[in-house]
């Protein structure tokens, strides 16, 4: 078979490498999976770089230290940078280095699309930072770039300052999109083409199910965002007036069409985030996971509810009644898959024989902060109480607590869990556990005065504000500084593993460890599962396949 | 229908019982403070609705519509409360009782029809509860007939513009003006201007960015239907104590309405993203009377129909200029 040819051909490349075409031409998942891992971590305290400066503006009121531009284009860039830097490559990144360990494949199905996908994206990024240095600044108009603020008239100096930026945001986005997409169909062909035998769908790891899904919203997504970016583009630059009201556009239009992205996106950043939540918790109550088949379900029905909820970010827009209706009745459904996951997760705890490492820490303060997101999130769908929390720090704090305590935990999670498998070390539990209750404590002072705040009328997006929001901000500023602190913490503990941890990791690490990615030593050899593995009923995470 | 209940409801004048626990204790003794305040001013007898210090939850609104989003508001947090107790609950009861270090041997089972079926049903009965709780508020904020007078706001970056349209059945004539952020504010919040933002005050009340040099006169007791579009990008018009906000939207004309139970000054703040200056177009309503609203009304209408009378003397009858007022 071809497998056997390419497995001589990488033999060869055991030969020394050097860093260079070790690093840059590997199309090893490995090699790949690390790239886009240290890739996402850089992001990650860039994008947190610029949440600083957003914090330390609103530290107290009067503007003390940038000009409200400045802060727009602070708030831009830190959910750009966050979103499609740190969180989606972070997951990228993990399922490269897993899904083929875990399934019993030898490497990813299109190993040098793999590596393209990954080396778009510092381009990407170097593309979309390098705004910030052009002479009029870097995009300002929020991540969602709604296109009446961006397709404008040009009038007066503000305006004009938006020009240049936008060409490279929306070439930059575009390259973000071919990365994720080249990423999620080799994903696709990966788990539907190279299962070892006797991996059925529905004996997959809930992981690799739950990226499986993502891949395919990934795909059905991404394009539609391309589509939108690629119209204000042509109405800015090239006379078009698809959302620009002064040529008959409808403005409205635009955020249709973005948030048919939009919405599955914001899934596409959580569903790994269950699968990963979803390993970790059985291997630490020792227990399988409980209702396996109902988390697969779960997930495949959240991802299609993604595409029919679309316009509850709209619901301001003035909607027309019957749309707004649906609207809510559809997000409101979320809730209900949503919540089996969360009792599954409890039910898994229920009975079973806990034990606390960091990784668990994480995955538990997940499912807690993660489902106060989720109540937050069933507030908003209801339209009436939505009119007044719209556009408010309320749904600041609802969508952090989601994709921080949400999708970063989860990311943190998995790197605790996965890191002495990728190093062959232990990291220092010590520390892991000081990065932990640091950030747990220190991500709430920062997050949850800012549901006062929204309930209270601050509007999200000001760079300044009245004195009676003056408390809470100050206390979500200390928290933020902590916050961000605090993951220098994390730094240290993922080099002290990577370079000088002197404790050997064991193959199987945790002691109730279940799924073939424990069968291999610790790092695992290069090329792994060269000849496909026996898949063994009672070594798969969720026990029997009849569960 | 709710409104008698949301009225009995409002232990404290913004309802801060309602919301539990957490970091109260800090916030306690000022929030007491506030309240006071607040109480006092009620006394007076002018509502003043305003963001407070330590403000915990949403405010009821001086409208007939404004209890809708308040009370669904506090039913629904109560609802995340009550489930999340249970589930937290039964996390921690099992995080302490299934420890492998109390000796905790893990059971088997990884399955269970009847439970897995209890917890899927019970979520969809609450929901429907909630759904139609909501649909009640949403269709009686859509039934914009039977107003009594019209207001056609305009976004601009970064000011609103305010014409009167009709008002009890006829047409106001050329009566409309630009309200944008005070003067004071305006200075006090450019960069480095090494002034303090506790200054800025009208009465007793701290207005910084939250004041403009002509708020919207309104008349109590009117159903008042707002056209709202935008000149240049979009907007989003918002007086949180009448419940609601709509986006100005450039080639558009969205409608709201709102009728006002109580004379006061309202405070609210644009609420979508438009520029630079997004942070600093606030809004304001003055609410008065119907007696007094007509004289005002007649008034500057009077001022438009001369013609080189400007516009300054005529609002200086009901709508004085903010405090500070040159920059």
């Amino acid at each position: 078979m071809a497998h056997e040819a390419t497995h001589d051909l990488h033999d060869d490349h055991h030969e020394p490498q050097g860093f260079f075409q070790r690093w840059v031409m590997s199309t090893n998942h490995k090699d790949i999976g690390t790239l886009y891992l240290i890739f996402s971590l850089t992001m990650f305290f860039i994008g947190g770089s610029f949440a600083m400066v957003i914090r330390a503006e609103l530290f107290k009121p009067g503007l003390q230290l940038v000009q409200p531009y400045f802060f727009n284009e602070m708030t831009t860039m830190h959910a750009l940078v966050m979103i499609f830097g740190a969180i989606m490559p972070a997951f990228v990144g993990l399922g490269n280095w897993m899904i083929p360990l875990m399934i019993g494949a030898p490497d990813m199905a299109l190993p040098r699309m793999n590596n393209l996908s990954f080396w778009i994206l510092p381009f990407a990024f170097a593309l979309l930072l390098s705004t910030l240095f052009l002479p009029g600044g870097g995009p300002a108009g929020g991540w969602t770039m709604y296109g009446g603020y961006i397709v404008q008239p040009p009038a007066g100096p503000p305006l004009s300052l938006q020009t240049g930026s936008l060409a490279y945001a929306v070439f930059a986005i575009h390259l973000m999109g071919i990365s994720s997409i080249m990423g999620a169909i080799n994903i696709i062909a990966t788990i539907l083409n190279m299962r070892a035998p006797g991996m059925d769908l529905l004996k997959m790891p809930v992981f690799v199910w739950s990226w499986l899904i993502t891949a395919f919203l990934l795909i059905a997504v991404m394009p539609v965002l391309a589509g939108a970016v690629t119209m204000l583009l042509t109405d800015k630059y090239f006379g078009t007036s698809f959302f620009n009201p002064h040529g008959g556009g409808d403005p409205v239009l635009y955020q249709h069409v973005f948030w048919f992205f939009g919405h599955p996106e914001v899934y596409i950043m959580i569903l790994p985030a269950f699968g990963i939540v979803s390993e970790v918790i059985p291997t630490f109550a020792r227990k399988p996971i409980f209702g396996y088949r109902a988390m697969v379900y779960a997930i495949a029905c959240i991802a299609f509810l993604s595409f029919i909820v679309w316009a509850h970010h709209m619901f301001a827009v003035g909607l027309p009644l019957g749309a707004d209706i649906f609207f809510m009745y559809a997000t409101m459904l979320i809730a209900v898959p949503t919540g089996v996951k969360v009792f599954n997760w409890v039910a898994t705890m229920w009975g079973g024989s806990m034990t606390f490492e960091t990784p668990m820490l994480f995955a538990i303060a997940f499912v807690i902060l993660f489902t106060i997101g989720g109540f937050s999130g069933l507030m908003l769908a209801l339209v009436p109480a939505d009119f007044q929390y719209h556009d408010t720090y309320f749904v600041v704090a609802h969508f952090h607590y989601v994709l921080v305590t949400g999708a970063a935990f989860a990311i943190m999670a998995a790197t605790y869990y996965w890191l002495p498998k990728w190093t062959g070390h232990m990291y220092n539990e010590f520390w892991g556990k000081v990065h932990f209750w640091c950030s747990v404590v220190f991500v709430n002072v920062l997050f949850f005065p800012q549901h006062f705040l929204g309930l209270a009328g601050m509007p999200r997006r000001i760079p300044d504000y009245n004195v009676a929001f003056a408390d809470f901000n100050m206390m979500s500023s200390i928290g933020g500084f902590l916050f961000g602190a605090s993951q220098l913490i994390f730094l240290g503990v993922i080099v002290h593993c990577a370079f000088f941890s002197k404790k050997k990791a064991t193959d199987r690490v945790w002691e109730g460890a279940r799924g073939l990615e424990w069968t291999l030593s610790s790092p695992p050899p290069h090329h792994s599962f060269t000849v496909p593995p026996v898949v063994r009923d009672e070594e798969l995470a969720h026990g029997h396949a009849d569960d | 229908m709710t409104s008698g209940s949301i009225r009995t409801n409002r232990a404290g004048p913004h309802g801060d019982r309602i919301r539990p626990g957490h970091r109260r204790t800090t916030g306690i003794r000022r929030a007491v403070a506030a309240s006071s305040a607040l109480v006092l001013a009620l006394a007076a007898g002018l509502a003043q609705a305003a963001p407070k210090p330590w403000q915990l939850n949403m405010e009821r609104g001086v409208t007939t519509w404004s209890g809708e989003p308040y009370f669904l508001n506090n039913v629904a947090l109560g609802v995340c409360v009550v489930i999340g107790l249970l589930v937290f609950g039964a996390m921690f009861i099992a995080m302490f009782r299934f420890r492998k270090s109390r000796g905790a041997v893990a059971e088997k089972w990884a399955h269970n029809t009847t439970v897995e079926i209890i917890w899927t049903a019970i979520p969809v009965v609450i929901l429907v509860v909630l759904a139609w709780m909501s649909t009640g508020g949403l269709v009686s904020f859509a039934n914009t007939t039977g107003s009594q007078m019209t207001v056609k706001v305009t976004g601009y970056q970064w000011k609103w513009r305010y014409d009167y349209v009709d008002y009890q059945g006829k047409a106001v004539s050329k009566v409309g003006y630009m309200s944008k952020l005070d003067a004071l504010s305006d200075k006090t919040r450019q960069l480095d201007s090494g002034m303090d933002p506790y200054a800025v005050k009208t009465g007793d009340e701290n207005t910084y960015l939250l004041d403009v040099d002509k708020p919207l006169v309104l008349p109590i007791h009117t159903k008042i239907r707002f056209v709202i579009t935008s000149d240049d990008v979009i907007h989003s018009w918002w007086v949180p104590a009448f419940g609601w906000k709509m986006d100005a939207i450039p080639g558009l004309v969205n409608t709201a309405w709102t009728n006002i139970n109580e004379a006061g000054t309202y405070r609210g703040q644009c609420a979508e993203l438009c520029g630079q200056d997004h942070g600093f177009m606030p809004i304001v309503v003055k609410a008065v009377s119907q007696e007094d609203f007509a004289k005002w009304l007649a008034a500057q209408e009077q001022a438009s129909a001369a013609p080189a009378a400007a516009d300054g003397p005529a609002t200086a009858q009901v709508a004085p200029p903010a405090p500070g007022g040159k920059g």
